[in-house]
């Protein structure tokens, strides 16, 4: 890892800034631990847990057998009982094997004990297309997570979100979903730790505009920048919200931002159907009504698995290409 | 060749075949030709497969895990089908939907390879249930990995088979790594056939490469099941290679590697049947002459087989009766226009 100790870094992997904030974190509270498969000798299946088990050891950052289940159920259990765990899926997709721990533990045992404790653990876990792994390694299942009460959920896009974001969800008491994206390892930003540039349940603007608001998440995000950019020659002023926790949301902002511009593309990689867009689409309908010009249009992947045929899975998920296709006719 | 003479050789054929599969998969690879990175493969991990495929009769059943290119080149498979789905083109065994971790051809018995660890284990439950209620004495067996043995699907499904008294045998294929983890770190109780036992399991535990005696073992354990009484079969061996593509294997030592890849069920079939004079060298080399020329057609039909067609992103989700999920693009422009 870049040298550890700088408040500034002028370019930073997501990856190495995720590793940054849990060794930061690590290092002020000694309650957290580190539990996921292959997250210590191996430095953790995507790196983001590189040369922790050389700084922390093995009491602190800890390999577990492949047992989803009981990998986010004792996190919980160690939650409850004076730790603050931070427990890695590898894919977002095993949270098929551990959704019982998730909803119904973990996500319910504050309110069914009546508030008598709090669960303060983060899941990681990483998602989405874009690398012909099938259609059991490729899902984005944010909704499942959105759709249950009790879960804080963050989805950061850039690596000063990501450090900043995965830095709040380990001083508060609410057990999060952390849920980055399979593609955004490599990609770089700036990293201040002493911006924060956020308050966990805002949502950021990266680009203002009056003609259009797209409003996305994750990757997604990288997505709308370009259609912006192609569509800023054509005259076309979007703004992109990037909304960095769907849990809190931060309705304000979208809100505040359709009002202005009047026209909304809600941009996801997960399912058409009854997905984050179909709750932020609802949202804007119920405040924006008499505002709008045009309908509101969710742009999302097919509601369809993901296929492994590189040519089939491009086409499987939103393309830039389209983005600005649809904004032009939105903007007409 | 009397019987017992073409035992070993039939045996190392399938062992070779599996072998040079995996190398052409591999080269592929180097070639930009897959679909994807996530490629494992079962070099060094021929003997557990090919004996029990052996020992399999024609219409029983299957599910592997995400390593299952040599068990299903076992079980009939073709290479070139198998490749083509690998390459993630129109000609393969799912029609490049499904790649390297999702091969499947219900004709042949193979009810799926799974991305999921742990995840077709149950499959072969039901395929036992099936099996004992339509009376078609079809044996199911799950393959699985070492890694699998920490799953609690595996031992949810080890009471079923036992309570019901099913035709079924759970085979781990331990090649003491889940992806970087070594078993050491992932299993509290190592001899899993302790664990298999006090699920009232037969149990058979392969550590050697003397493949025709694990053949005539495990074929005890399969004619077992077929008679209502599950089974369970451990194949140590060892994954000579990384875990997928592009894994070096940081985790551990150049020297076990070198040790380990010292046991290798191909080289120990073939310096076997030299020594009892069942085939010379001159003969195991035709084998294997002609084993490299099918496997590099494989790769060519793969390479040169055509990509999808735009639509079967939709194709597949439902029964073919049913109307296809509505594309988004349709949706929108329903909207727009
Ligand atoms: C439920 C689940 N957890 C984790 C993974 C990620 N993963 C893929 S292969 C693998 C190791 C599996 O080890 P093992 O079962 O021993 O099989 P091997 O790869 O050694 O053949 C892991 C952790 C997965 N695919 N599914
Ligand atoms: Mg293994």
């Amino acid at each position: 890892m870049s040298d550890l100790n700088k408040n500034y870094y002028e370019k930073i992997t997501f990856r190495d800034a995720l590793r940054l904030a849990i060794h930061d974190s690590m290092q002020e509270d000694e309650k957290i631990i580190v539990m996921g498969e292959d997250v210590a000798a191996y430095g953790g299946a995507y790196g983001a847990t590189k040369d922790l088990l050389k700084l922390f050891g093995p009491k602190r950052i800890i390999d577990t057998p492949i047992s989803e289940a009981a990998i986010v159920g004792a996190s919980m259990g160690a939650a409850l009982t004076g730790l603050r765990p931070i427990a890695e899926l590898m894919y977002v997709d095993f949270f098929g094997m551990s959704m019982d721990q998730i909803a119904n533990q973990l996500a319910k045992v504050r309110y069914m004990f009546g508030g008598q404790i709090n669960a303060p653990m983060i899941l990681r876990a990483q998602g989405g297309t874009g690398r012909s792994a099938g259609a059991q390694h490729s899902q984005s299942l944010e909704t499942w997570i959105m759709h249950t009460p009790g879960l804080y959920l963050s989805i950061p896009y850039t690596p000063n979100d990501a450090y900043h974001l995965l830095r709040t969800a380990l001083k508060i008491n609410n057990p999060t979903i952390f849920i980055e994206h399979k593609l955004l390892y490599n990609t770089s930003g700036v990293l201040d730790k002493n911006n924060p540039d956020q308050i966990f349940g805002k949502a950021k603007i990266r680009k203002k505009g009056k003609d259009l608001s797209i409003i996305s998440y994750s990757r997604m995000v990288n997505f709308a920048e370009k259609a912006a950019e192609e569509l800023a020659k054509q005259k076309i002023d979007v703004e992109v919200v990037d909304l960095r926790t769907l849990n809190p949301l931060d309705r304000e902002t979208i809100i505040e931002s359709v009002k202005k511009t009047k026209r909304a593309l809600v941009l996801s990689e997960s399912c058409y159907t009854a997905g984050v867009p179909s709750e932020i689409t609802s949202i804007i309908f119920e405040h924006c009504y008499t505002n709008l010009l045009k309908p509101v249009i969710r742009y999302t992947a097919e509601d369809t698995p993901a296929p492994v045929a590189p040519n089939l899975e491009e086409n499987y998920i939103p393309t830039i290409e389209k983005i600005v296709e649809y904004s032009k006719k939105l903007c007409k | 060749m009397t019987q017992s003479n073409t035992l070993l050789p039939n045996l190392y054929t399938t062992m070779k075949r599996i072998r040079t599969f995996e190398e052409r998969v591999g080269e592929l690879f180097i070639k930009g030709e897959t679909a994807g990175t996530m490629l494992h493969l079962s070099i060094g991990e021929e003997l557990g497969p090919t004996c029990l495929g052996a020992a399999m009769q024609k219409q029983d059943t299957f599910t592997t895990h995400h390593r299952g290119h040599g068990i299903f080149i076992a079980r009939g498979g073709d290479p070139k089908k198998m490749m083509a789905e690998i390459a993630g083109k129109k000609d393969g065994y799912c029609k490049g939907k499904g790649g390297s971790m999702h091969i499947a051809d219900m004709k042949l018995g193979h009810l799926g390879a799974n991305a999921i660890v742990g995840g077709g284990i149950p499959t072969v439950v039901g395929a036992g249930l099936s099996s004992k209620y339509l009376e078609e004495d079809k044996v199911s067996v799950a393959f699985f990995g070492d890694g699998a043995m920490q799953q609690g699907i595996l031992y949810e499904s080890m009471n079923m088979a036992s309570l019901w008294k099913l035709p079924v045998v759970f085979c781990c294929i331990n090649n003491q790594y889940g992806m970087g983890t070594k078993i050491d770190n992932a299993a509290g109780l190592k001899d899993f056939s302790k664990r298999a036992a006090s699920f009232g399991l037969n149990t058979l535990h392969i550590d050697d490469l003397d493949i025709e005696n694990a053949y005539v073992k495990s074929k005890e354990i399969i004619d077992k099941a077929r008679k209502f009484e599950p089974g369970f079969i451990e194949v140590e061996c060892y994954r000579f290679f990384g875990h997928a593509r592009m894994d070096k294997s940081p985790y551990r030592s150049e020297e076990e590697e070198i040790k380990m890849r010292k046991s290798d069920p191909i080289s120990y079939a073939s310096n076997q049947m030299l020594k009892n004079k069942i085939m010379n060298e001159d003969e195991i080399k035709k084998i294997n002459e002609k084993i490299s020329i099918e496997m590099d057609e494989a790769m060519d039909f793969a390479i040169n087989s055509p990509l999808n067609n735009q639509k079967e992103i939709f194709t597949d989700v439902y029964d073919e009766s049913e109307p296809l999920p509505i594309s988004v693009e349709e949706r929108i422009n329903k909207i727009l226009s």
